[in-house]
């Protein structure tokens, strides 16, 4: 894999600034509710963080946050030093966010499916399908595939864009034993090669030594509430 | 680095290769346009000379209903399958995304009623010399016609009952294309001079085509959020 590493190493110390992401005082409403109260976040390149919290916790929020895909209503996200929200193209060049939803159509082959991810990303088809174990389904339209076939679809799309960033939300979702050994095996590689990994999870997933960041619910009273 | 005109080819084809998956979808509006179209004769009678004069006027407004038919789906599937967040994160600003879709949606829309609108016209007694005349103006139109559509299809998504906000968004937009596009052919038939209509048609395009991709990509923007 080939994946455009930052130059500067981490160096903060030198008064460089930091590689990797760094998220700081992430607040976000959603509608009158408050979602994320302040969060802090920090990754290096090669590094893992795993979100964890109880449902309703604001951890796909989080990464749907941490992705561009929405703005943060206060708080600062940067990488290597530059604040994402400066240039929200580049940044989503280096991401590869994976949903909820695998977002495959089902009318279209699996091959299909990933062909968009293989031209945006430019990367290898072939050796992503080998590395999800999907190579002999390449021709199946994606309706026929069960759902952890599917997980492993939508994780050689995160694959095909050859990104820095991957941002997994639930990525063990559906996987059976050999899957998430797969995933695994993805995921350190990814690492290895300089790439960092952002990831919700509510079971343990294959990221050794990767920084664990608890969200809790936020609690907020109720100002509106009528007297009784 | 792929280059953004190649992303958004790669996206137009993509959508090409779904709608030629999902054929019925494209045949559903063509053959709706042909049916509606046919039912005048039935409704206002054999007359050959009503229906001359009246086909403009018919070719016009189905065409304009037919090719609401598959806006709904247009961002909703993608919103629905999560792949309007894959989209979102292709590298293109969102008003090209959404320009990509509106090029898909005449592609697989526009472009089908404009070969089956010659049959439909001839069919209500149009004299073959004003066909050309029709085609143009309606070429010019489906145009407009997927731009308004798909930049009301991006405002009204995530809407709850955005289905039935949709047409209540496109045909007051789409309006004064019916007006120029149908007059022109009028004129035609008349004997009158034809090209200032097609103009404003023109003009018309001219305008949507920076306006609605821009505010088709704020709705695509906000719809993700």
């Amino acid at each position: 894999m080939n994946i455009n590493l930052p130059a500067g190493e981490t160096s903060a110390a030198a008064g460089l600034p930091p590689s990797g992401l760094q998220a700081s005082g992430l607040v976000v409403f959603r509608g009158e509710r408050l979602v994320l109260d302040g969060v802090d976040l920090q990754c290096a390149p090669g590094g893992a963080v795993l979100l964890t919290g109880p449902n309703g916790a604001g951890k796909s929020t989080l990464l749907r946050v941490l992705a561009g895909l929405r703005a943060a209503d206060a708080g600062s996200l940067s990488w290597n030093g530059i604040p994402v929200a400066d240039d929200l193209l580049a940044h989503a060049g280096r991401v590869a966010y994976l949903g909820h939803q695998d977002a495959l159509k089902p009318g279209l082959t699996l091959e299909e499916n990933l062909q968009l991810a293989c031209i945006l990303g430019g990367g290898d088809l072939e050796a992503a399908l080998a590395a999800v174990d999907l190579v002999p389904l390449r021709q199946v339209p994606a309706r026929l595939l069960s759902a952890g076939q599917k997980r492993r679809a939508a994780l050689a799309r995160v694959l095909l864009l050859q990104a820095a960033i991957w941002l997994l939300d639930e990525p063990s979702l559906g996987l059976d034993r050999h899957a998430v050994g797969l995933l695994g095996e993805l995921l350190s590689r990814h690492r290895a090669a300089g790439g960092l990994a952002v990831a919700t999870t509510h079971v343990p997933l294959p990221l050794p030594d990767a920084a664990i960041l608890a969200l809790e619910t936020v609690v907020t009273q109720d100002v509106l509430e009528p007297l009784a | 680095m792929t280059s953004p005109v190649r992303r958004f080819r790669a996206l137009v084809a993509r959508d090409l290769r779904l709608a030629l998956r999902h054929g019925a979808d494209t045949l559903g509006a063509v053959l709706f346009f042909l049916l509606a179209g046919s039912l005048f004769p039935l409704a206002l009678g054999p007359s050959p000379e009503l229906l001359r004069r009246m086909a403009p006027g018919i070719v016009w407004v189905c065409a304009l209903l037919a090719a609401l038919l598959p806006l709904d789906r247009l961002f909703g599937a993608e919103l629905e399958d999560g792949a309007l967040d894959q989209l979102m994160l292709s590298g293109l600003p969102a008003p090209a995304i959404a320009l990509a879709k509106m090029a898909a949606h005449w592609l697989t829309t526009g472009l089908p009623l404009l070969l089956a609108a010659g049959p439909l016209g001839l069919m209500l007694g149009m004299r073959l010399a004003v066909l050309p005349l029709l085609l143009a103006g309606l070429g010019l139109g489906t145009l407009v016609l997927s731009l308004i559509g798909g930049m009301a299809a991006a405002i009204v998504l995530g809407a709850r009952r955005g289905g039935v906000l949709l047409p209540l968004l496109v045909l007051p937009l789409a309006t004064p294309a019916l007006i120029f596009g149908a007059a022109a052919v009028d004129s035609a038939q008349a004997g009158l001079n034809w090209r200032p209509d097609l103009l404003l048609l023109a003009a018309f395009l001219a305008g949507g085509l920076p306006l609605c991709p821009l505010a088709a990509g704020a709705g695509l923007r906000a719809a993700v959020e």
